[in-house]
Parts: structure tokens; sequence; C-alpha cells
């Protein structure tokens, strides 16, 4: 139970905590799946008190949204191939939580993400071309983090778990009612950082909710490696936060635990953790081989759980999900790969002088003085130059 | 699953074609052969071999207690590995990253680096901690970062970095060897680089010596320099990456009449003063030449200290080509901030060639 005074004297959570002895804090003793993979719906009402099963308008939507997630990782990973783009980490699989991280979210909130994350990303309304120019080679970032609520995708792991507890601080100090959707990986949640976010987002009982997309791997290690713990969720009753477990691959589930999390933590509830079970269907990168560490019959016994095969047989079903619709979505898909193709196909030459722009509001004298040597050897060499005779700002 | 393969390395003798990450491998064999106390663990370097291969088939040779995977913490690593240390393991920690080194930074920066002053010598750190370093292979952020000038900053730390595949196996056993923390810099760009090498002459260096660490048959290579390349009209100081543009830049002079020494310092901690002030008294005209950004740098150290020493063999000042004071950039633009022959070799041009 967690001891926070503002929980506390939160009304909502004194009601939660009636007559439990802090198990409120604990995960479900299995994850919460609301879909079968089989595209059934789980007719038990064990989480019915507290998860509320998504309009069937919500997930058709999501449902959408799955194509579209799905078709991004499918066009990128065939762009890498052909040596459009050095690399690129796909969330193949894993389309469920990404999407679910940020239909969860309002335009105010915030979403911090991995470099695994890019669908998530563009969840957030950022545009195809400025969410691969990274991946394409041309700048460390292609979008202005403030103009969408979302931080740029951060490769050194864990470390964007503080940032977003900042920005959610912030939040709470300018009194704004932004929610902050903190995503990780399972490999990450050993991390020295993962642990201070944890506990100051607690301590601080500000709105920030942690999402980890437990693929079973880190690169070539597998979850047995990095923890022992009961799950990643059990995790959060040692900060005084609740954990929550849940199928990553079922989208129903996902919005329901994750909006659930999200809209306490905007009403004054405090932070908590969801550990999404999913699975990493490709390999980390194209640069790795995965072959080397785990089997095709592990891979193959994932491959009946895809998340968007169960959603669509689901929505079938139910009449949820017609042609028109079914239509609708894959003529949305092949437009976003279109633009991808398109743009990666472009042929974009970075502006050197960018290297000297950026890294100071006002360049130092020692930056002018080697863009002004960069611009003379390249003047020299007879290269056509954006910018001339190093004009700084 | 492909198992990963067994190192014999009764194969593996006489003349050989390796790579750099191969001769690594070798070293790490060889040291875990002839001492059960060298244990090596990291990231992915059990099943995976490592993400640049280079402890491949250790796992499989010497058993997952010798080379083993952890939970991913830099700072977990390098703090146990100084734990291990202490108590008569002599470990050799991998970093995957020059970048995803910096959660250690604590542990190497407070523990390892201070840990025999702070005891007056009771307690000494036999452990390496290898870090793939700097850039040209067009990495995303974070993969590039050139960071041994923390390193050779901080006091209590030994600094190697090997330019060629032949001082990979030398410079990787040397530091294994070697009773204090080394901090082993390896140039990612030369991992897939080749050479022929005879390592048999390269094991001899060790095998009289028995146990390693104890008597030696040749010198340690640390705190040795190396000419790589004779010349008598300047002198060229690089080290790790920036040696191939070094020899690269001395062999376009030499076609337009120009002859330059090339330096490979090897050892950035301790610093081989004797042979590179040597070097620069024979020829008076210096370049010093590293990836990293050059502010307050490895080449801003050289550059002093060759001043200081050499002041009156120097006919012009001595003069610096590094990396711009920029974070590294992405990949589209590496190749304008990367030290190259052309600049190399403009910095000599301005060596003051008409007053001497
Ligand atoms: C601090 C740090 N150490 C190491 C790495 C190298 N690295 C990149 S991704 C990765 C595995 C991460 O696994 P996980 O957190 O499970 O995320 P996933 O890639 O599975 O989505 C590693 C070791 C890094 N990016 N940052
Ligand atoms: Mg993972």
């Amino acid at each position: 139970m967690t001891n926070h005074p503002e929980f506390l004297e939160h009304p909502g959570n004194a009601a939660l905590l009636a007559g439990h002895q802090g198990e409120y804090l604990l995960p479900s003793a299995t994850a919460v799946q609301f879909i079968s993979a089989e595209g059934t719906a789980i007719t038990t009402d064990k989480y019915k008190e507290c998860y509320v099963f998504p309009a069937p308008e919500i997930l058709l939507e999501g449902y959408g949204e799955l194509v579209l997630g799905r078709r991004i990782n499918e066009q990128a990973s065939a762009l890498v191939r052909q040596g459009r783009m050095a690399v690129y980490p796909s969330s193949y699989g894993q389309e469920a939580c990404q999407v679910a991280a940020f239909m969860t979210l309002h335009r105010s909130d915030w979403l911090f993400a991995t470099y695994r994350d890019t669908v998530a990303v563009m969840g957030r309304g950022v545009k195809p071309m400025e969410a691969f120019e990274s991946l394409r080679g041309d700048w460390h970032s292609g979008f202005d983090p403030h103009q969408y609520n979302a931080a740029l995708p951060t490769t050194p792991l864990a470390t964007q778990l503080l940032h977003a507890v900042g920005v959610a601080h912030a939040a709470k100090l300018r009194g704004e009612d932004t929610v902050v959707l903190a995503l990780c990986g399972d490999g990450a949640t050993s991390e020295g950082d993962f642990h201070e976010a944890l506990n100051f987002a607690a301590v601080f009982h500000i709105p920030v909710v942690f999402l980890v997309q437990n693929n079973q791997y880190a690169i070539s290690v597998p979850l047995i490696h990095q923890s022992v713990a009961p799950s990643l969720a059990h995790k959060a009753i040692g900060y005084g936060m609740p954990g929550e477990r849940v199928d990553g691959n079922d989208l129903a589930a996902l919005l329901a635990v994750l909006g659930s999390a999200v809209e306490r933590a905007r009403n004054g509830g405090g932070p908590a953790l969801v550990e999404a079970h999913t699975y990493r269907m490709e390999s980390h990168t194209n640069a790795d081989d995965a072959t080397r560490y785990r089997s095709a019959e592990e891979v193959a016994q994932w491959v009946p759980k895809d998340p968007l095969v169960r959603l669509k047989k689901y929505l079938v079903h139910a009449g949820v999900l017609g042609s028109a619709d079914a239509e609708r979505f894959a003529v949305a898909a092949e437009a976003l790969a279109k633009t991808l193709r398109d743009g990666l196909n472009e042929r974009t030459e970075a502006d050197p002088q960018d290297m000297f722009r950026f890294v100071y509001s006002e360049p130092t004298p020692q930056l002018r003085e080697q863009s002004r040597m960069l611009a003379a050897e390249l003047a020299a060499a007879g290269v056509a130059q954006t910018s001339v005779d190093g004009d700084l700002p | 699953m492909t198992a990963a393969p067994v190192l014999n390395p009764l194969e593996l003798t006489g003349i050989q074609e390796l790579t750099f990450a191969k001769a690594l491998t070798l070293a790490l064999h060889d040291a875990m052969a002839a001492d059960p106390a060298v244990v090596v663990f990291g990231e992915d370097v059990g099943t995976l071999g490592g993400v640049f291969r280079v402890t491949e088939g250790l796992t499989a040779t010497f058993g997952s207690e010798r080379c083993f995977d952890t939970p991913l913490a830099e700072s977990g690593i390098v703090g146990m590995a100084t734990g291990m240390a202490i108590n008569g393991i002599r470990p050799v920690v991998e970093m995957q990253f020059d970048a995803f080194a910096y959660p250690a930074f604590e542990q190497i920066v407070s523990h390892v680096a201070k840990m025999g002053n702070r005891t007056r010598g009771h307690v000494r750190l036999p452990l390496v901690i290898r870090i793939p370093y700097g850039g040209g292979i067009g990495g995303v952020e974070h993969h590039c970062d050139s960071s041994e000038g923390y390193y050779a900053h901080t006091p209590g730390l030994t600094v190697l970095t090997p330019s060629n595949v032949q001082d990979a196996y030398v410079l990787l056993s040397d530091a294994i060897a070697s009773p204090d923390p080394v901090v082993f810099m390896e140039p990612k760009k030369l991992y897939f680089s080749k050479a022929t090498v005879d390592l048999d002459a390269l094991r001899a260096r060790y095998a009289s010596s028995g146990e390693r660490g104890g008597a030696r048959t040749v010198p340690s290579s640390i705190g040795q320099a190396a000419i790589v390349r004779e010349g008598s009209d300047a002198t060229l100081i690089a080290y790790g990456p920036s040696v191939a543009p070094a020899l690269a830049a001395a062999a376009t002079a030499a076609e337009e009449g120009r002859s330059l020494q090339v330096v490979d310092v090897r050892s950035l901690v301790p610093f081989d003063d004797e042979t590179i002030s040597a070097a620069v008294r024979s020829t008076g005209r210096v370049v010093v030449i590293a990836e990293a950004s050059g502010f307050a740098s490895m080449a801003s150290e050289i550059a002093a200290r060759v001043q200081e020493r050499c002041f009156h063999s120097l006919a012009a000042p001595v003069l610096r080509v590094t990396g711009f004071d920029v974070p590294y950039p992405a990949p589209k633009l590496e190749k304008y901030y990367l030290p190259g022959v052309d600049r190399i070799l403009d910095a000599v041009d301005r060596l003051q060639w008409g007053q001497s």
C-alpha cells in the first residue's frame, strides 16, 4: 500500500484501498487479456471491476492504426534492405503497444519513446519524413518535440524515463493536467535510471505512466537474464505505485489498462507501471541476426498471437469491421507506404554548416572559426555549398 | 539456432590472416586459457559473442562462468568487476559502444581509477574495460563518440588503443596482464580490417612468462609508442582510428616529395614522451591527428607535451587536426567531420616550410 500522503488523500484512491493490504499495488495474477489469440472476447468478468472494455468504434479506429503501424514496419524494413536507410529497429509484432501508447493520450499529454517506437511517435502526429529523418542519417532528429509533445526517441537506455518524470513534475508545478507516458523495453528495466525514475515519480506523486514493452529480449539476452522477479510489473510495489501486466498483443486490453492508468494519473492518482507482454518478431535491428540466439520454433509460437490478426477476427465476427472499412484502412496504409518510399528515395544532402549552428544558442568564436575553415576547404575543393562562407546565425 | 563455434586455438597457429576483431578474440582466448582468473562479461557477450563478435566462441570454449551476459546495466558491470577484482578475479568487461559506457562513468572515475591510491596500494584492480569507440561507420548518434579524453584525463587509469591487427592482440594481452585497471579503446571502424600476422611469434611474447602478469619475455607495450613509418621532413602523431589517415597522408606526401614520419601513440596513458620527443626532434615539424573534438583533448595534451620538450627543435608551431568541437554528426555529415588526408596535408603545408 503506498504511503504517499497525496495518494491517501485522494478520494478515489481511498476507496480503492479500502479493505486491501497492499495487494492493490500488485499486478493481476495473469496478464490482463480481453481478446484471446483466437479473436474471441474473454467472457470472465475478472477484470471488469477495474477496467472497461473499449467501445466498438474505438477498437475499429485502433484496428486502422494497427494496419498503418504494420505497414510502416514492413515498408521501413524493406527500405533498409534496399539500402535507403542504414538502420531500422522494427516494432513488428508490437504494434498494439505502439497504438495504445498514442491512443490513450490527449494532444496536450507527452510521449517519451525509444528507438523502437517510430510508430508511436508518428501516432503523435509527427509527419512520416520527420519521423524518419534521423534513420535516413540527415540529422539526429526530424521534428520539434514541442510541436507534438513528443520527445525525440532516445537510444541511451532508460535515460528518457527521468526526462518524462521531469516534464510531469513541471506540469504539476505549472498546474497543467498533462500526463506523461514513458516507454522502455524489458532490458532497460535493469538500468539504474529505471529505478531512479520510478522512485522519483512515486515520491513526487506525479502524473507519469511507465509502459514497459516486454518483448522478451534485449538484443540477444532473454528476460530471464535481466530479472528473476515474478514479473516486471511486480517491481512497482517496491516504489509504492501500482503495477499491472497486460497482454501486449491485445489492443483492447492495452487500451483499457493503459487508459485507466493515464486517467488515474490525470486525476491526481500518481504514477503507475504497466508491463506489456509481447514479442520482438524481427531481429533487434537489421544489423542483428536473431537466429544466433533463438529458435525458429520459438518465433513461430508467437505468430498466431499477432495483434492485427486477433483484433481483425474479433471485429469481423462482432460485425464491426466490414469490407468498406478494411478497404479504407488498406488504402491509407498504402498511401503512407508510398510517402515513405518517395521520401526515402529522394536523395538529400545535409548542410555541413549545420554541424556548427545548434551546439550553443550563439556559436562560440571557436565554432565560427571552424565553420569558416570548413567553408574554405569546401570552396577550394569546388564543392557547392548551401551556406556560403560559414554564414552562421 | 546456430551453435556458436568452439574456438580451437591449435588450429590457429603460424601465419594467419586475421581481422582486428579476431585478433582481440584470440588475445582473450589465450589469456583465459593461461589464467583461470580471467573472466569476461558484459552485454550480449555470451551466446551472441558481442555485437562486434569479439567474444565469439568464448562461452562455448570456457563455459558460462568464464564468459557471460549480465543484466543490462553498465554501472553494474563495472561496479561488479571492481568487486571481483578486489577478490582475486581478473575481469575483462565489454561496454557495447562508447556512449553506453557513460552510465559506468561514476564507477570508473570514482572507484576503478582511485582504488590503488586510496588504499595506499593495498588494493590493485587488474581489470580491463573494453570500449569500442570512434566513428566512420555511418553510425547513428551515441554510437560514434571518441571518449578517450575523459579516461586519459583521469589519474589512475591506463588507456590503450591499438591501430592495427597485430597490436590488437599485443595491447589487449598486455592490458589483461597489467596489475592496474586499463581502459582499452577499440577503434570500431577497424574491427573488420584484416592483416597477416605470425601468431606463433605473437604468442611467444608470453609463452615463457608462465602466469600472465609474472616475468615477461619482452617488455609490456604499455607506455610504448611506435614509429609506424619513417620520414625526415615532419612527424605525424596519431593513435587508434587516426593512424590510417596519417599513413595515407604520408604516402600521398611521399609522391609529392615530402617525407613524413608517422608515430602511433598506442598507449595514451602512460604516455611515451621519450619515443615521441625523439621523433619530433628528428624532424622539427609536427601535426597531431585525432578524431575526437580538439578542445581540451588528448591531441591538446600531445601538442603541449611536444612543445614543452622539443621547443628548440621545432621549426613551426605544433598543429592539430582533430574533429570539430561539435557533437559527433549524423551519418551524412561525418565525412566533413573526420580528419582526412586532405585536411592533414593542408596542415603539413602550413608548417612554415619557407622559413627554415
Ligand atoms: C545505456 C545503453 N546501453 C546499451 C545500449 C545498447 N543497446 C541498444 S538496444 C539494447 C537492448 C535493449 O533491450 P530492451 O530494453 O529490451 O529494448 P528492445 O530493443 O527489446 O525494444 C542495447 C543493449 C544502449 N542503447 N544504451
Ligand atoms: Mg526487449
